[in-house]
C-alpha cells in the first residue's frame, strides 16, 4: 500500500509526518539503538497491519500499524536523539511526536543503548522499557539488577526475549503504565525557558543540546551547551550501569572469536571470498540464470508480451509512433515491465535477501571494518564497500544506496566507480558464458584490467576531488543468528522501495530512447561510433550496435557481441569496453537525481571516455 | 600518544578528542574522554578496534589519530 506523504513543512510547527494517522489516536513509538530486535516488536504489536511510509525529504521508510484503538510507529535504529544523519532527523521527528516511547534496550550493550534512554526520559516522554535479549546476558556471564536499574532511572523495565516471544505480553500491558522517568533536575530550568515559544515542550531538550534544524525552526541562536549535557548524561549512566550489574566473567566465548576471525585479514579475507562466492553462487548462478530465465524468458518475455500484443495489436499497428511508444522493441507496456518484472526484481529481492541477512548477522560492520584500510586509498572508507557489493547485483540500487556515505565527496567517487567498472548481475551472467569457453588466460585479463582501472580511477579522484572524506567510525554489533521473518520484512520492503524508485525513472528512460528511434537519432549516434569501433578498437562495425543497446541495458549490449564472429582477443576487449561503458539507462537516470548534474555529465561522459580508451589501447598493444 | 600507535590488548584511558562532531558521536557509544576502555584488535594500518564492556567500535585510522590517549 502507498502513502502520499506531504512535504515537511518547516515554517509550520506541527509536524505532519504521517496523514493517515488520526489526531486523537495515541502515538506509541518504538525507540531504540541499531540491531536491538526492534522490529520484532513491531511485528508482534500490530500483526499484519504494517504500513510503510517514506518520511519526507528522505529516503528512510517508517513503517507504522494500528494496535487496539492506538497507533504504533517503528523508528529507524538510532544512537541517539539528535540531526547527525537521515536516519536520526525522522528518528528525532517521530519521537518529537510521541505520546508513549517504548524503548527497547539491548541488554548486552547498555551502555550504547541507555544514553538514548535517558535522552528520552529527559525530553519528558512517558516511556517504559523492554530489556531485550536477556538470554545473551545470562550466556556471556553477566547479571543485571532489573529491580535496582528500574528504580534509577525511574521507569518500568520488562526483561525480554524478543524472538523467543518471552515477555511480549507483559509488554504489552505495561504500555498503559507509561511514565516520566527520572529527569536530570538541573536540565529543568534551562528548559522551562524556552516554554512559551515551542510548540512540542520536549522540543526545548534539543534546543539545549544544539539541534540544528530546531534551533532553525524557531529561530533561536546556539545556546552551546550540548557537549556539557552529552558529558553529565554519559557519566550518569556510567554510574547506573556500575550499580547494577555484575560481570562474571567466563572467558572469551565461540561468537566473539568468530568475530575476531571475520576482523583480523588473515583469516578475514578467506572468509570474505567465500561469503562472496556464496553471494555469487546464489545471485549470478541461481537468480541470474535459472531464476530469470523462467521469470523473464517464459513468464514476462513469452506469455505476458503475446498477451499484451494480442490485446493491442488489432487496433494498433506496432510500427506506427504511438504503437512504438507504447508496444515496439523499448516499450512501455513491452520493454518497461518485463525488464522491471522479469529481470530486476528476482536480482534486487535477491540482493537485498542476502544483504538483510549480512545486516542482521552483524557481519557487514566487520567486513566494512576489514576492507577500511584499502578503500582509504582510493578516497572512501569501509562503510563504500556495502554499494560496492550491491553494485554487482543492480548498479542502480547500489547508487541509491551510496547515500550512507558520510561525505558528498565520498558519494562521487563511489558513483564513479560504480557507473565505471562494477558489472551488474545481468550484465555479468552474459559476461560468464562469454569468457567461460576462452580459458583462464582471458578471464585474468579481464579481471586485472577492471581492477586497474578501478583502483587508477579511484585513486585519481581521490587526488583531484576537493575536500576531506570521514574516516570509518562503526559499531560492532553482536554476531546473532538472523530471523526469517524480519529477513523477509526487510528484503520486500526494501525491494518495494527500490522499484517505487527506479519504475518510474526507466520509464522515463525507454521513452527517450524510443524518440530516438523514431527520429533516427539512435542510426545517427551508430554511424558516429563505427570509425572508433574499427579503428581504434579492430573490431567490426556492428559492435558499434552492441555498445549503443549497452546505453539501455547493460546486458543488452553485452548479449549483442555473442552473433558477432570475435576472436577471443576481440571478445575480451569488447567485453572489457562493455563493462567500462556507462551505465544502464536506469542507473544514469538514478545518478541525476542522486548527483548534481555537473557531476553526473562528468561520470557519463568520464565512463564514455575511459572505455574507449582502455579498450583501444589494449587493441592496439594486443591486436 | 595518539589512538592509532595503540597495541592489541592494551588497556587505555581517552584523554582527548580533538574533533567535536566526532567527540558528541562516540560518547554515545560510551567513548570520551576519560573513559577506559581496551583496544580488542588492531588492523595493520587500518581501523583500532576498542572495546568497553561489551561494546565494541571500530574506529578508522583518520579519526583514531585525532584521539590522544595514555596507556594504563
Amino acid at each position: 500500500m502507498e502513502h502520499k506523504t506531504k512535504e515537511l513543512n518547516k515554517s509550520c510547527h506541527k509536524i505532519e509526518f504521517i496523514p493517515d494517522i488520526p489526531k486523537d489516536a495515541k502515538k506509541i513509538v518504538l525507540v531504540g539503538n541499531p540491531n536491538v530486535g526492534k522490529s520484532v516488536f513491531f511485528q508482534s504489536l500490530t500483526g499484519m497491519y504494517v504500513d510503510v511510509s517514506n518520511f519526507p525529504g528522505t529516503t528512510v521508510d517508517i513503517n507504522y500499524g494500528k494496535y487496539n484503538e492506538n497507533y504504533v510507529i517503528d523508528t529507524p535504529g538510532v544512537y541517539g536523539v539528535s540531526s547527525f544523519n537521515d536516519e536520526e532527523i525522522v528518528a528525532r521527528d517521530v519521537i518529537l511526536n510521541a505520546d508513549v516511547v517504548i524503548n527497547i534496550v539491548d541488554a548486552l550493550h547498555m551502555e550504547r543503548d541507555l544514553f538514548l534512554t535517558q535522552q528520552i526520559i529527559d525530553m519528558g516522554k512517558p516511556i517504559v522499557i523492554a530489556l531485550n535479549m536477556m538470554d545473551e546476558v545470562r550466556k556471556n556471564g553477566i547479571e543485571i539488577d532489573i529491580e535496582k536499574l528500574s528504580e534509577l532511572l525511574g521507569v518500568e523495565i520488562i526483561p525480554t526475549i524478543a524472538i523467543k516471544n518471552k515477555g511480549i505480553v507483559e509488554l504489552k500491558e505495561a504500555i498503559t503504565r507509561a511514565r516520566l522517568g527520572n529527569r536530570d533536575e538541573s536540565l529543568l530550568d534551562e528548559m522551562e525557558a524556552y516554554r512559551s515559544i515551542i510548540s512540542q515542550y520536549s522540543e526545548a531538550l534539543l534546543i539545549l543540546e544544539d539541534d540544528e534544524e530546531i534551533l532553525r525552526r524557531y529561530n533561536i541562536t546556539k545556546p552551546v551547551s550540548r557537549e556539557r549535557i552529552y558529558r553529565n548524561r554519559r557519566e550518569y549512566i556510567d554510574n547506573i550501569i556500575n550499580r547494577v550489574t555484575i560481570e562474571t566473567n567466563k572467558g572469551i566465548s565461540f561468537v566473539t572469536r568468530l568475530s575476531r576471525y571475520m576482523l583480523y585479514p588473515l583469516t578475514g579475507i578467506p572468509i570474505l571470498i567465500a561469503v562472496l562466492y556464496l553471494m555469487y553462487q546464489f545471485i549470478g548462478v541461481f537468480v541470474a540464470q535459472t531464476i530469470v530465465d523462467i521469470t523473464e524468458g517464459i513468464i514476462m518475455g513469452n506469455f505476458y508480451l503475446n498477451f499484451i500484443k494480442g490485446i493491442f495489436e488489432g487496433f494498433l499497428s506496432s510500427d506506427s509512433i504511438l504503437g512504438t511508444i507504447l508496444i515496439g522493441e523499448f516499450g512501455l507496456l513491452t520493454m518497461v515491465p518485463i525488464y522491471i518484472i522479469g529481470l530486476l526484481l528476482p536480482l534486487v529481492i535477491g540482493f537485498y535477501f542476502l544483504l538483510s541477512i549480512m545486516e542482521d548477522t552483524g557481519y557487514l560492520p566487520r567486513v566494512a571494518t576489514l576492507v577500511d584500510r584499502s578503500l582509504t586509498k582510493i578516497g572512501l572508507n569501509g562503510k563504500a564497500i556495502i554499494p560496492m557489493i550491491l553494485g554487482f547485483g543492480c548498479v542502480t540500487m547500489a547508487t541509491i544506496t551510496t547515500r550512507i556515505l558520510g561525505s558528498r565527496r565520498e558519494r562521487v567517487i563511489a558513483t564513479a566507480l560504480l557507473g565505471l567498472t562494477i558489472p551488474c548481475s545481468a550484465q555479468l551472467g552474459v559476461i560468464a558464458g562469454l569468457i567461460a569457453p576462452l580459458g583462464l588466460k582471458y578471464l585474468v585479463l579481464y579481471i586485472l584490467t577492471i581492477t586497474i582501472v578501478f583502483v587508477l580511477s579511484g585513486t585519481v579522484l581521490n587526488r583531484f576531488l576537493p575536500g576531506k572524506s570521514s574516516s570509518l567510525l562503526i559499531d560492532l554489533p553482536s554476531l546473532r543468528l538472523p530471523k526469517a521473518k524480519n529477513i523477509a520484512q526487510k528484503t520486500f520492503t526494501k525491494a518495494w522501495m527500490f522499484l517505487k524508485e527506479a519504475a518510474p525513472l526507466f520509464m522515463l528512460g525507454s521513452f527517450v530512447i524510443t524518440i530516438m528511434q523514431i527520429t533516427g537519432l539512435l542510426d545517427g549516434v551508430q554511424n558516429i561510433f563505427a570509425p572508433i569501433t574499427e579503428a581504434w578498437l579492430k573490431l567490426p562495425k556492428e559492435a558499434a550496435t552492441a555498445f549503443i543497446m549497452g546505453i539501455i541495458r547493460r546486458d543488452f549490449g553485452a548479449a549483442g557481441l555473442t552473433s558477432l564472429a570475435l576472436t577471443p582477443m576481440q571478445t575480451i576487449i569488447s567485453l572489457i569496453v562493455i563493462t567500462l561503458f556507462v551505465p544502464c539507462i536506469a542507473a544514469i537516470l538514478v545518478i541525476f537525481k542522486e548527483r548534481s548534474w555537473q557531476e553526473s555529465i562528468g561520470i557519463w561522459l568520464g565512463s564514455f571516455i575511459i572505455a574507449f580508451l582502455v579498450g583501444g589501447i589494449l587493441a592496439q598493444i594486443l591486436l | 600518544m595518539t589512538l592509532d600507535k595503540v597495541q592489541k590488548g592494551q588497556q587505555i584511558q581517552i584523554q582527548k578528542i580533538a574533533d567535536s562532531s566526532l567527540r558528541d558521536q562516540i560518547i554515545r557509544l560510551g567513548i570520551y574522554e576519560g573513559a577506559k576502555v581496551i583496544c580488542a584488535e588492531k588492523i595493520g594500518g587500518g581501523p583500532v578496534i576498542i572495546k568497553n564492556r561489551m561494546q565494541e567500535i571500530a574506529i578508522g585510522d583518520g579519526l583514531a589519530k585525532k584521539i590522544n590517549i595514555e596507556i594504563i
